[in-house]
């Protein structure tokens, strides 16, 4: 049996029985446990590629309820790459324009007019179902044009035992057990990871103490698309900190920050949160609008990683490896560039054309991203709650300031929203000889911009390429690796902003997850072939 | 010349960071003291008593 933990949004892959439940163990060079947000996009990548991957989940589809609602930019690109952006996009609600409040005063109000020639706003915010939803449509388009993805819904690991050079794993579903093997087992399966539980891994980091009460109202309403922060909200019972933001269907997100020694049960009454609720929704317009609670949850929160993402052939990815406050839009957003640092590198070491010691390098470089979000997630999170009478004293002081002065509010801090981290001064990226724009220098993930026809990230990635802008180049051949070329005679201003500056020509050498591993003044074949060479970890 | 109230300070996160941690373990009375000494330290810095009293007003 596999028992039902939490009620599904969209039931996307049903159970459904397969030969492999009653032969001999199969071996599987990759299995994912977990179909959520990284499980998918990992899949869909891998697949892409041609790498037959098999993923397990213990439900049969997204699960219900208030998770992840933003999705940034990095995300986007990446879904894009994989074909599953645009339906996001359609479905996604975009906004600019947030207030932030004080008790009863409007210390500010911004607006986030987004930066020209990129083909994805900053982010949208969208329930992660859907984002799940449009995974697996992209998921099954690809299926049909023949790439090697198996999704098993209902299907529960049990446990695991490492064998020499692969993993043995106990596979319930409603049918009975059964085994499988995999060379490379991937966790996805996340905060609770049941995978690192069995392995008796320790998660190590900062438990804040604080609860936080979610209500997803529906609202028809005729209320603005905008986000509205409160700090020391003066409705009764709001607690420290009060967030009201929208997403689609008509569905409003809106965040009390309770405190830590609260009655959850009685928090939860719905006549005590609709009670919170509509003192906010009337603070500002003094009248109550119609809504409906759809959803409500109390949650707490830690900011903490694995020591180490890897344990030999079994790899983490995603909550199960690290964990941040949800200010900042840092958890499904890092989880998915880390399906998209591992996916490249997984396909190379499958493939023969990389060591295995290349998966390391997913190890450092996303310990490192899970550090820098861990790092904005907590700065965020103290001057939310202030630990001390000081730190009160000068976040008081901030937002008082800030009514009055520009120079306060870029210290107001209600989190930083997500953007991917740059490796700098990584092993597997090379020397900055053009000596370029710093937003695209080696270890940067490459930002959009407008090309004659389209964008520059349409054609970009999932292979090494060879960005030849204002010159020629010609494919480079390393290590059984074939770097195409894409060459820009006339660079639009926007990517001669992000990728030329006072340069006349430039030569780029990007990696699949599209991240730039170096750049020159001009095309030298040499060079493009020891990058090529250190970026997949060959150089020594 | 005025006091700057525009944003002026490279990583404002790091910045604010960075302020907390130095009071960290501190008592009030020893915050207190701390935030007295930085004020006379920046003021010596600016040396302009213009702009001082300009900051004075602006803080008021």
């Amino acid at each position: 049996m596999v028992a039902v933990r939490y009620q599904t949004a969209f039931k996307l892959y049903p159970y459904h029985q397969v030969p492999a439940q009653s032969q001999a163990p199969m071996r599987h060079p990759v299995v994912m446990v977990g179909g959520g947000p990284i499980g998918l996009t990992l899949a869909l990548d891998l697949g892409l590629k041609g790498t037959p991957v098999l993923v397990l989940d213990d439900h049969e589809g997204a699960g219900l309820g208030s998770k992840a609602i933003c999705f940034a930019k990095r995300t986007l690109d990446i879904a894009h790459r994989l074909g599953a952006a645009q339906p996001m996009v359609d479905k996604g609600v975009v906004w600019n324009v947030g207030r932030v409040f004080h008790a009863d005063r409007e210390v500010y109000e911004f607006n986030l007019l987004p930066e020209d020639g990129h083909r994805y706003p900053a982010f949208i915010n969208l329930q992660q179902p859907y984002f799940e939803r449009d995974l697996v449509e992209a998921i099954e388009k690809a299926r049909t044009n023949g790439a090697p993805i198996e999704i098993r819904g209902a299907n529960q690991v049990t446990a695991i035992t490492p064998q020499d050079g692969f993993t043995t794993l106990e596979v319930d579903t409603p049918d009975g057990p059964y085994r499988i093997e995999a060379d490379y087992l991937i966790a996805c399966d996340g905060a609770r990871s049941p995978l690192r539980e069995m392995m008796g891994l320790t998660f190590d980091g900062r438990v804040f103490e604080d609860n936080f009460l979610i209500a997803d109202v529906h609202m028809k309403a005729d209320f603005p698309t905008e986000r509205w922060f409160w700090f020391d909200p003066p409705f009764e019972g709001a607690g420290q900190s009060a967030l009201l933001h929208k997403q689609p269907d008509d569905i409003w997100r809106i965040d009390f920050q309770l405190g830590w020694d609260i009655d959850r049960k009685a928090e939860l009454d719905p006549e005590r949160i609709r009670a919170r609720v509509d003192a906010m929704l009337s603070s500002q317009t003094g009248t109550v609008p119609d809504y409906e609670l759809e959803w409500t949850s109390i949650y707490t929160f830690q900011c903490r990683r694995m020591k180490s993402f890897r344990h030999g052939n079994v790899i983490f990815a995603g909550d199960s490896a690290h964990q941040v406050s949800p200010f900042g839009a840092r958890g499904a957003n890092s989880g998915v560039q880390d399906a998209d640092n591992l996916g490249w590198k997984l396909d190379l070491v499958l493939k023969g054309l990389a060591d295995d010691s290349l998966l390391d390098s997913y190890a450092t470089e996303r310990e490192f991203g899970a550090d820098e979000n861990i790092l904005n997630s907590t700065r965020a999170t103290d001057f939310l709650t202030p630990k001390t009478q000081t730190s009160r004293l000068f976040r008081d002081a901030v937002l008082t300031l800030a009514e009055r002065h520009t120079f306060a509010r870029p210290l107001v801090n209600s989190g930083r929203l997500s953007v991917p981290c740059t490796y700098d001064g990584f092993p597997h990226f090379g020397l900055d000889a053009l000596n370029g724009p710093a937003v695209t220098r080696p270890g940067a993930a490459c930002v959009d911009a407008p090309v004659k026809d389209g964008f520059l990230l349409d054609d970009l990635g999932g292979t090494f390429t060879i960005l030849a802008l204002g010159c020629a180049a010609e494919v480079v051949s390393a290590q059984g690796i074939d770097a195409a070329v894409m060459e820009i005679t006339n660079p639009s201003d926007a990517l001669t902003r992000r990728y030329l500056g006072d340069a006349k020509q430039a030569v780029y050498l990007i990696r699949p997850d599209q991240h730039v591993v170096a750049r020159w003044p001009g095309f030298d074949a040499d060079a493009i072939a020891s990058a090529i060479a250190r970026a997949i970890g060959k150089d020594s | 010349m005025s006091v700057t109230l525009t944003p002026n300070i490279p990583d404002q996160d790091g910045f604010y960071d960075e302020l907390l941690r130095a009071h960290e373990g501190l008592s009030k009375e020893q915050s207190d003291a701390l935030n007295a000494r930085l004020i006379l330290v920046l003021c010596n810095h600016i040396g302009d008593r213009e702009v001082i009293r300009a900051a004075l007003a602006a803080a008021k």
